[in-house]
């Protein structure tokens, strides 16, 4: 092992088949309660809607498989839990016990979103103290947390400003997009029933103010800009770009996403954005559980309240709290039962925690990145040398004379013990390394992850074939991608002979 | 702050090492006018016993301690403590979507599993790795439906879950769709006649759910071929997987969008749950979302990568099958132990007792004078009665004797008031059954 590599040594590895492969009929994992009622006869019952043959192919094993399947695979994933996971955009920070704790109260978990509201007035405060919270960190007007997940946030946004254009009689045609953009903004917006123009960066890689003053016309609804951008970089001049939208009727959505880079340090209300999501399972810690669940709240300024999504939760004189159902101008539901309400729990729980001292968790994400970017500078080409906020974008350029990209760098810091950055994204930086330590990684984990990316850059220069078919260490090895799309094999079939379980 | 790992001396080497003189200075792009000078104005901090107290004075306020008969879309039944314990490992809970299929492993795995078990329960060809829930999945499942088909036009039965049918209104407005509602017949299944004269080859979809919003399950084999014969895709939306254990599958679906909240979810006042989209293989390049799928690595050996990725937003940003990015991992993850815990076996049981409760849950209720079953389709867990007075004047009287009554149908079906949507699933006890009719009985008789 190459004395180096600091953070990870070798491990062992379980194999373990796929599920439906131990199956063996008559095996159980779950036993019920005796039935306490008379029995029905379900082919009676249901006549020809019956399935009467049982599920083809469905899994019958014991507990003890269940849990040791589950918990092998567990180990072949990396997690924040293991180490830094330095994903740029995405906030990788540490997902507090607690919330998982509190989300599971007797009480919390339980309750039925159907059950009368003065039985769910604890519910409604979880909500409620949110919105207020919410509402002071970004400082808008007014706030839903109905929206599942970032994008679902973005398309509520879009909806609410098509709703307030439509009411003044034009929703416009256009949404203007940075080439920077995530690429949930363009396919969201074409959803909300707009075109998309996509606009170029300009030479410092944030917002040509010049060039979009000529492209603001009567046609254009919004911008969707993402502050600090894609760069990591603070968008100075947004005040301005909302000014020159507001003059021509058109309002200002700024994605979120971003959002560790500002909590306690400045407000986009106050910046003159019109309406803005957040990822809660990004800069309030909720966990990404390998995908989701997240939640997308859409916090807005006072003009676009009339058109949130019902049910809308108000006060009412008694002091109770109450869900309404009906405003006349809504965009109507975007979700059914009013949000992913177990995602909000734990934001709020993450947010009482630290309290204003929120603004800390900003101050050391920000810290860290610099810390990254100054030590790395120099050893990987820097595009744009504008200040870094939470995050820091190099380029391959370097490692490029070598034949080595940013994927082959991200595939070998996997040996070093780190998941990789963010690779090939913004799409205006080619063969990008997107860089987001955030707040929870500790002096110590930062200089592991540098002198790591500098025995790497080493590597490229001098034997860049142990960079190019990285990772070594891996469980399995770089994967056939272009076969799985070619030929699709989307689920277990059962196969005659059977096949083998381990690899 | 405990969750941040630095010391102030740290922080000051790590300033010196930039070059900083403050803090303030990583900051100094933002224009001096735009930075906060006063503290935030939130509660906190608390410590994490200070947490745990303010989540416990807010669970004593909500209705812990009631029997209810709430269904609707969320159901309640029995989990085992394996799911929450596997699901709580950080390797799964703390990872990100597997883009780096190497150290992604166990969640590919665990997706692709997932998938099939869904094509198992469902009848269907391919499944996605989650939609954001139920309501979301059946939109998607339209919006995929007008891509296949070109056709702008959608009939959707007035059975299917009402909030389904609004969401579907939220997303169709921008969207080009027209959508046309299908009513009941008299036994609360999808009037078929209605469709037959709604039939035109302008059609895109044809979406019934089953068992339906009122609990009657729905015969496929009809309503698929009415969709069918004028090129239109017939769509099924299930909320209650768990009636798959007893149910004959959708299989004449073209395409099936499922809430997986049954599966082992708690229902958490509405969310977070997990969406299905189901469908037949041959229309895979036009689904959205997620999709894991079989490989092998340089070496041989059999792994698994997220793949068909041209079809998603991150990719084809404007052109993309959805907007969808950030879905609902952890509760298909949670869903995929559930089921593998019940199995085939365990899946049936559940459901037989389901079955088995309801009816006798029904028969105690029209023991009651002046209570009366409102449709007669064959039902599963969840059944209609109509009562001699108003549902809501009936529940507050329930409430006093700790039970959350059943859904009144009169608001979002104002032709139904003084029904009643009841659920019954295998945690309810035959005793708290019997005390709901006796409380029921009460409540019918006490003075108006």
């Amino acid at each position: 092992m190459n004395e180096k590599i600091k953070k990870a040594s070798r491990h062992t590895n379980q194999n373990e088949g796929l599920i439906f492969e131990k199956s063996s009929p008559g095996k159980r994992a779950f036993e019920l309660p005796p039935l306490d009622v008379p029995a029905a006869e379900p082919a009676k019952a249901l006549g020809a809607l019956h399935r009467k043959e049982g599920i083809k192919g469905f899994p019958e094993v014991s507990e003890i498989e269940v849990i040791r399947h589950f918990t092998r695979l567990s180990t072949w994933n990396h997690a924040i839990d293991l180490g830094m996971y330095p994903l740029g955009s995405c906030t990788m920070k540490y997902n507090p016990r607690v919330n998982e704790f509190v989300a599971r109260l007797e009480g919390i978990a339980t309750e039925h979103p159907y059950q009368p509201q003065d039985l769910s007035q604890g519910c409604l405060k979880i909500l409620r103290l949110l919105e207020k919270c919410l509402l002071e960190i970004t400082g808008m007007d007014a706030i839903t947390l109905q929206p599942a997940a970032g994008a679902q946030g973005e398309l509520t946004g879009l909806l609410l400003i098509r709703a307030y254009l439509q009411k003044q009689g034009d929703p416009r045609k256009k949404v203007l997009i940075p080439d920077s953009a995530h690429g949930t903004n363009p396919a969201t917006a074409v959803i909300a029933g707009y075109e998309v123009e996509n606009i170029k960066s300009g030479a410092q890689g944030q917002v040509d103010v010049e060039g979009l003053r000529k492209l603001v016309t009567e046609d254009v609804a919004a911008l969707m800009i993402t502050n600090p951008s894609t760069l990591g970089v603070f968008e100075q001049r947004l005040p301005e770009i909302a000014q020159i939208l507001h003059a021509k009727g058109a309002l200002l959505y700024m994605d979120g996403a971003n959002m560790n880079a500002l909590t306690g340090i400045t407000r986009p209300g106050d910046l003159g954005v019109d309406v803005m999501h957040l990822n809660l399972h990004k800069t309030f810690s909720t966990p990404h559980g390998g995908g989701g669940p997240g939640a997308g709240p859409v916090a807005m300024k006072k003009i676009l309240e009339p058109f949130r999504p019902v049910p809308i939760l108000v006060e009412k004189e008694n002091g109770r709290l109450a869900l309404e159902p009906i405003r006349p101008d809504s965009i109507g539901r975007v979700k059914a039962f009013s949000s992913n309400f177990g995602v909000l729990v734990r934001a709020l729980a993450y947010i009482l925690a630290y309290g204003p001292g929120v603004r800390q968790a900003t101050e050391d994400a920000v810290l860290n990145a610099n810390y990254i970017r100054k030590h790395l500078e120099g050893v990987y080409e820097l595009p744009y040398s504008l200040p870094s906020m939470h995050e820091v974008v190099f380029s391959d350029a370097l490692q490029k004379k070598n034949g080595v990209n940013t994927m082959d760098i991200a595939k070998r810091l996997i040996d070093y013990g780190f998941h990789p950055y963010t690779t090939a994204f913004p799409l205006i930086v080619p063969g990008a390394l997107m860089i987001e330590p955030t707040e929870s990684e500790s002096h110590e984990e930062c200089d592991l992850f540098i002198d790591a990316m500098k025995s790497i850059a080493e590597e490229a220069a001098t034997k860049p074939e142990i960079v190019k078919t990285a990772p070594h260490t891996t469980r399995v090895r770089r994967l056939d991608e272009v076969g799985a799309a070619r030929k699709p094999v989307l689920r277990w079939k059962p196969a005659a002979p059977r096949s083998t379980a381990a690899d | 702050m405990r969750y941040l790992p630095k010391s102030p001396v740290e922080r000051q080497e790590m300033l010196a090492a930039i070059g900083a003189k403050s803090i303030d200075e990583l900051f100094s792009s933002i224009p001096e006018k735009y930075r906060l000078r006063e503290a935030l104005k939130i509660p906190g901090p608390y410590s994490e016993a200070e947490v745990i107290q303010y989540f416990k004075e807010r669970a004593a306020e909500n209705a812990a301690g009631y029997t209810s008969f709430l269904g609707a879309g969320v159901y309640n039944h029995l989990r085992s403590v394996v799911t929450d314990t596997i699901i709580q490992r950080g390797e799964f809970l703390t990872s990100y979507t597997p883009y780096q299929a190497e150290i992604s492993q166990g969640t590919l795995q665990a997706i692709f599993e997932f998938q099939t078990l869904m094509c198992q329960l469902t009848g269907q060809d391919v499944a996605n790795a989650s939609m954001y829930d139920g309501s979301t999945a059946t939109t998607e499942a339209v919006l995929m439906a007008q891509r296949l088909t070109g056709r702008q036009r959608v009939l959707v039965a007035r059975s299917v879950h009402p909030e389904y049918r609004d969401v579907l209104k939220t997303y169709a407005k921008n969207s080009g769709l027209r959508i046309e509602e299908i009513p009941f017949t008299a036994s609360g299944t999808v009037d078929a006649k209605a469709l037959q004269a709604a039939l035109k080859d302008d059609l895109a979809a044809v979406v019934v759910q089953s068992p339906n919003f009122f609990g009657a399950i729905e015969s496929y084999a009809p309503l698929a071929e009415a969709a069918h014969a004028v090129g239109a895709m017939f769509v099924v939306a299930i909320t209650e997987g768990i009636s798959l254990g007893l149910l004959r599958p959708p299989a004449e679906a073209d395409i099936v969008a499922m809430e997986a909240q049954s599966f082992g979810l708690p229902p958490s006042y509405g969310g977070p749950f997990a969406g299905v989209i189901a469908a037949r293989e041959k229309y895979v390049r036009q689904m959205p979302g997620r999709l894991a799928g079989q490989t092998t690595d340089s070496e041989g050996h059999r792994g698994f990568v997220l793949t068909l990725a041209t079809r998603e937003q991150h990719i084809r940003r404007e052109k993309a099958t959805s907007n969808i990015c950030t879905n609902q991992a952890l509760c298909a993850l949670a869903a995929t132990v559930h089921l593998t815990l019940l199995g085939k076996e365990g899946l049936r049981e559940m459901a037989e007792q389901n079955l088995a409760k309801a009816r006798f849950a029904l028969a105690e209720l029209l023991k009651i004078p002046g209570v009366r079953r409102t449709f007669d389709a064959p039902f599963f867990n969840e059944f209609t009665v109509e009562l001699p007075r108003s549902v809501k004047i009936v529940n507050s009287h329930l409430v006093r004797e700790k039970i959350v009554g059943p859904l009144a149908l009169g608001t979002p079906y104002p032709e139904l008031t003084k029904h009643a949507l009841v659920c019954v699933t295998e945690t309810t006890p035959r005793a708290e059954i019997e005390r709901f009719a006796g409380a029921l009985k009460r409540a019918l008789e006490q003075p108006v």
